[in-house]
């Protein structure tokens, strides 16, 4: 196996994160933690959103729904005294992808811009739903008293035991991810982002392969809302705003759209970069608008893309990918 | 000689006490504060940083002889943001108290970490029920009020004018809500209809007041914070329905009226709201604070910035009570919960929630000596009310 | 049961909404369908195009030499873009261009603060626009009226081009088939530009229009941007006439949907529940449409390849 840059920046970040606590309480600064834990959260979002754009070809400008309704369902369980994290999180899987059946079902109905919107609209009136939902706190949000109960396994109410939590269950994401791209599911997923019509003719259901597809990747995106929730102790249709959805795609095109750890860069450098210039200056969007476009204009296939094409030093001719 | 002995031991024991005294007392006070600089909303934010600044120079920047740093933050207006923010504040500039927030959802957000980490929040705006209800703390002060005591003010003043039928128009989100049933509490007449329009986009409110006009409804009663206020008192005036009042609360202020006469509305002038202060609000303090801070920054300062120069005298007060030894928390605790400090609002107390209780006043928009409008009080409508969640929350006054 | 009064003056408003919504659709769907370029900064254009037309309006004390620099100036602006910026992402998926394009916001957004500050800006109208005439007893806003005037003209003028002139002919051939106007010897390059700026004026517009209805604020932009795009999907991308009946639709939908959703639920449901589904249930209205449009027609009702 070629070892490229992708898996070096790849192992790196992970030892680096592995080491954030250490780092956190040398430092005495245990915000780190704080930071970092929220960026891999975020991640995993992203790699879920990765999963069906970057590889089926599916742009959804929905996806913060299902980190959304992941996010509620712990936090519904929670303001109904049902603490036990064995019957949250599972439920929390459970509930976002059956959302994601549906919302599936409708919108894979249709391609291109049509499915931008309609994942759009979808993720929209879950939205205006959280937001008239006034039993769970409406717009207000829900605060979570205490956080998913492990009991017997692990403690989320240390900082710490959650940190690593969720540092496991970020590579266990990304070894399914890389596990179903090299399948021959991923094959037929990536073969009909291409090309869906020679894909149905040689006998492929694409329909059914992009809807179980879109399926993984909502339960997916529901488990990093079931672990912000934990992260947050809150929960809040804002998670669910068009916007948040629109952050998850500047994630995975920063760091890569369609490369397996390329969502993982975009997240850090997303948060990284906004706490760091918002530190510098209260006008920070004026930095950070003009770098997306220079990442467009010039890092074809995000940051990752620019990596391995630094190396090859060759002209890049090929136009279209798009 | 047993004298000299006694002399000797003492001063012995001062010297042995002295740098332990010294070292309880703070080198500097950190507190954090968050609000919302950029965006649209970023103007509510400015006011209230410009109010700190005031604060600070009446301190001298500094709070019983200990040098005083505010960081502020920008919560962006989003729960996640304002509780990242939090934390960076307790966790890496390792804040002493926090203070600040303007929105419901960020400190509903935030206020765990701030609880988990010990310290004291100093609320300057956010009046969320839960704050005030169930999830009060020990630790939660608030400088301003609780969403519901405004617009139930609002209802006695319609009471009180003889308004016998009323139409409500609010956003329909957490604090929206909490208006229009606010106002329904009090109001004794007829509620001809209530709209509770999409928040924060719909800036459109031709349907609502159409429906407002046909119901041939005595008052409309609105709130429409930031931005959407000036949208809205324009198509009131567009849609002719100038004839028929208009009572806001949270929504015609010291923010929106320069905006608003800048557009030559001239219908604003003479509508009425409820607030707990006004910039003509007659104490001491406040006359001071309003005019040096139209001196320095030529505007009035709301009431987002006068609760934000408050809770900044708040912490001076009991900074100074517990002689700086800002880490004897039990201490500091009993000394915010005495309010014993100049408010510009003049002497208040606190109630079993941490949350004053307080005189409520009715406001006319007039225009000032130089022509500039600004609000006026017109009467005392509330004499030291307490807000309805202080019975929900579980803490007992004992002081 | 309904007041026909309220009814009629209601669809008033609501045409009126679409209008103001063409305007905006009608430059979008342009360089959607044209370019295929997915353009989410049109909405900073909008915005820009406001503020500069609220700040020359307040200098000169002139309403009319505020709309007459705004649509030059944005339009000068959206050239710039395009050449600088946007003419790179041509070739490129939509993706690219979300990216690009939402970095536009983000930095058109602080710089309107940097400069204007965040207050927004207010523009006075002159007093006989900021009243209402009485028409059989229903009181009309004159300004809205002057809005749907200016909007039926825009849409004559925009039909005109695009039917029966020759730039209206490249264009229109430009969207179903880019390669063949190119082969054919025309610049395209140039008619790209053209109608890049075209599109910027017209947001332009729409921001002058809004302007002293909603007040020229940061980030006006992008509340009324996913409701255009909304318009443009369910009309047909690239279609002017799509656009158009998209945005009246839209806007009648949303007016009617706010006016009388809570007394129709409140014929079936409890006061209280209805109180509460029925501003969640406007909101989602125009979604709703949507969805059903899409799932019946896939291509919007009037898909531009076609026709």
């Amino acid at each position: 196996m070629k070892v490229n840059r992708e898996t070096i920046v790849c192992v790196l970040i992970f030892l680096l994160l592995a080491m954030v606590p250490a780092i956190a309480a040398l430092t005495d600064v245990p915000f780190y933690l704080d930071l970092a834990r929220r960026m891999m959260i975020l991640a995993i979002g992203a790699l879920s959103l990765n999963l069906i754009m970057g590889y089926g070809g599916m742009i959804s400008f929905g996806h913060a729904v299902f980190i959304g309704i992941g996010a509620y369902t712990v936090g519904i369980c929670a303001e109904h005294e049902i603490v036990s994290g064995y019957i949250q999180w599972p439920l929390a899987l459970i509930i976002s992808a059956m959302f994601a059946v549906v919302f599936g079902a409708i919108s894979l109905r249709t391609r291109g811009v049509y499915f931008i919107m309609i994942t759009l609209a979808l993720a929209q009136m879950m939205y205006f739903l959280g937001v008239s939902l006034d039993r769970y706190g409406g717009d207000d949000g829900l605060p979570l008293a205490e956080p998913s109960n492990f009991s017997g396994l692990i403690d989320l109410s240390e900082k710490t035991s959650l940190y690593y939590l969720v540092f496991g269950l970020l590579i266990f994401c990304l070894w399914i991810c890389q596990r179903m791209v090299n399948s021959r599911f991923g094959m037929a997923i990536q073969g009909a982002r291409s090309n869906e019509e020679r894909m149905q003719a040689i006998g492929f259901p694409t329909f059914r392969y992009k809807l179980t597809a879109f399926v993984i990747a909502g339960a997916m995106a529901g488990l990093a809302g079931a672990l912000l929730a934990n992260h947050t102790d809150f929960v809040n249709p804002d998670m669910m705003h068009w916007t948040r959805s629109g952050d998850l795609i500047i994630m995975v095109l920063l760091g890569g759209m369609g490369s397996l750890s390329g969502p993982i860069v975009g997240a850090l450098v997303f948060i990284l970069l906004e706490e760091a210039l918002s530190g510098i200056t209260e006008y920070w969007q004026l930095i950070f608008g003009p770098f997306l476009i220079l990442v467009v204009l010039f890092a074809r296939g995000g940051l990752l893309g620019f990596l391995e094409k630094a190396r090859e030093l060759k002209p890049s001719l090929d136009r279209d990918n798009g | 000689m047993k004298k000299a002995f006694i002399l000797g031991l003492s001063a012995l024991a001062l010297t042995i006490a002295a740098p332990q005294a010294i070292a309880a007392k703070a080198k500097k006070i950190k507190i954090g504060f968050v609000t919302t600089l950029s965006g649209g909303a970023g103007v509510i934010g400015k006011d209230m940083r410009n109010s700190v600044q005031i604060a600070l120079d009446h301190l001298g920047n500094k709070m019983g002889g200990i040098p005083v740093e505010v960081i502020f933050e920008d919560d962006q207006v989003k729960p996640e943001v304002g509780k990242q923010k939090t934390e960076k504040l307790l966790h890496k500039d390792k804040v002493d108290i926090m203070s600040g927030f303007i929105w419901s959802h960020v400190v509903l957000a935030s206020r765990n970490s701030v609880v988990k980490a010990g310290k004291f929040l100093i609320i300057s705006n956010a009046g969320t029920s839960k704050i005030a209800g169930r999830l009060c703390h020990k630790n939660i002060f608030s400088t301003s009020w609780q969403n519901d005591q405004v617009p139930m003010a609002m209802g006695e003043v319609l009471n009180k004018r003889g308004v016998k039928s009323l139409y409500i128009i609010a956003p329909n989100y957490a604090a929206g809500r909490d208006m229009a049933a606010g106002v329904e509490r009090t109001f004794k007449g007829k509620i001809l209809g209530k709209d509770l329009t999409k928040w924060p986009t719909q800036l459109d409110f031709s349907a609502e007041l159409a429906k407002a006009r046909a119901s041939k409804a005595d008052g409309v009663f609105i709130f429409y914070p930031g931005r959407a206020t000036n949208a809205f008192m324009r198509q009131y005036a567009q849609a002719g329905l100038t004839k028929t009042p208009l009572y806001s609360v949270f929504s015609v202020d010291s923010l929106s009226l320069p905006k608003l006469q800048q557009a030559k509305l001239q219908n604003v002038l003479g509508t009425f709201s409820t607030q707990f202060w006004a910039p003509d609000l007659n104490t001491p303090v406040n006359k001071k604070f309003v005019s040096d801070y139209r001196k320095k920054f030529g505007s009035y300062p709301s009431h987002y910035g006068a609760q934000s120069y408050d809770s900044i005298m708040l912490i001076d007060s009991a900074v100074r009570a517990v002689g700086g030894n800002i880490k004897n928390m039990d201490a500091m605790r009993a000394a915010f919960r005495k309010a014993n400090y100049g408010s510009v609002r003049g002497k208040y107390v606190y109630g079993n929630n941490h949350f004053p209780i307080q005189d409520f006043f009715l406001r006319e928009v007039v225009k000032d000596k130089d022509g500039k409008w600004t609000t006026k009080i017109v009467q005392k409508v509330y004499s030291k009310h307490q807000d309805v969640y202080a019975s929900k929350c579980k803490m007992k006054k004992t002081w | 049961m309904i007041d026909p009064v309220l009814l009629f003056e209601q669809l008033f408003n609501g045409v009126q909404y679409g209008i103001l919504l063409f305007l905006l659709a009608a430059g979008l769907t342009l360089v959607f369908g044209i370019m295929d370029m997915m353009n989410l900064a049109h909405g900073s254009l909008y915005m820009v195009g406001a503020y500069i037309a609220a700040t020359v309006t307040l200098a000169t004390n002139s309403f009319l030499i505020g709309i007459f620099l705004a649509l030059p100036a944005t339009l000068l602006i959206g050239v710039l873009l395009e050449v600088v910026i946007l003419r790179h992402l041509y070739d490129r998926g939509h993706l690219d261009q979300v990216l690009a394009t939402f970095g536009m916001i983000l930095f058109f957004n602080e710089l309107v603060r940097l400069i204007w500050g965040p207050a927004g800006i207010e523009v006075p109208l002159p007093n006989i626009l900021n009243q209402s005439l009485t028409l059989f007893s229903i009181p009309l806003p004159v300004y809205r009226i002057v809005v749907i005037g200016v909007g039926l003209l825009i849409a004559a003028f925009l039909y005109i081009l695009v039917v029966k002139t020759r730039t209206g002919m490249l264009i229109r051939a430009g969207a179903s088939n880019r390669e063949m106007i190119g082969a054919l010897g025309v610049d395209i390059k140039v008619v790209f530009t053209l109608v890049f700026g075209l599109g910027a004026a017209l947001a332009a517009l729409a921001g002058v229009m809004a302007g002293p209805i909603f007040a020229a604020t940061i980030g006006m932009g992008e509340n009324i941007l996913i409701q255009v795009l909304v318009v443009i999907v369910i009309g047909g991308i690239g279609s002017i006439r799509g656009a158009f009946v998209g945005a009246l639709l839209i806007g009648v939908i949303e007016i009617l949907g706010r006016s009388f959703l809570d007394d129709f639920f409140k014929l079936f449901l409890p006061v209280n529940a209805a109180e509460t589904a029925a501003p969640a249930a406007a909101s989602m209205l125009i979604y709703i449409l949507m969805a059903a449009v899409l799932f019946f027609r896939p291509q919007g009702l009037f898909p531009a390849r076609s026709g």
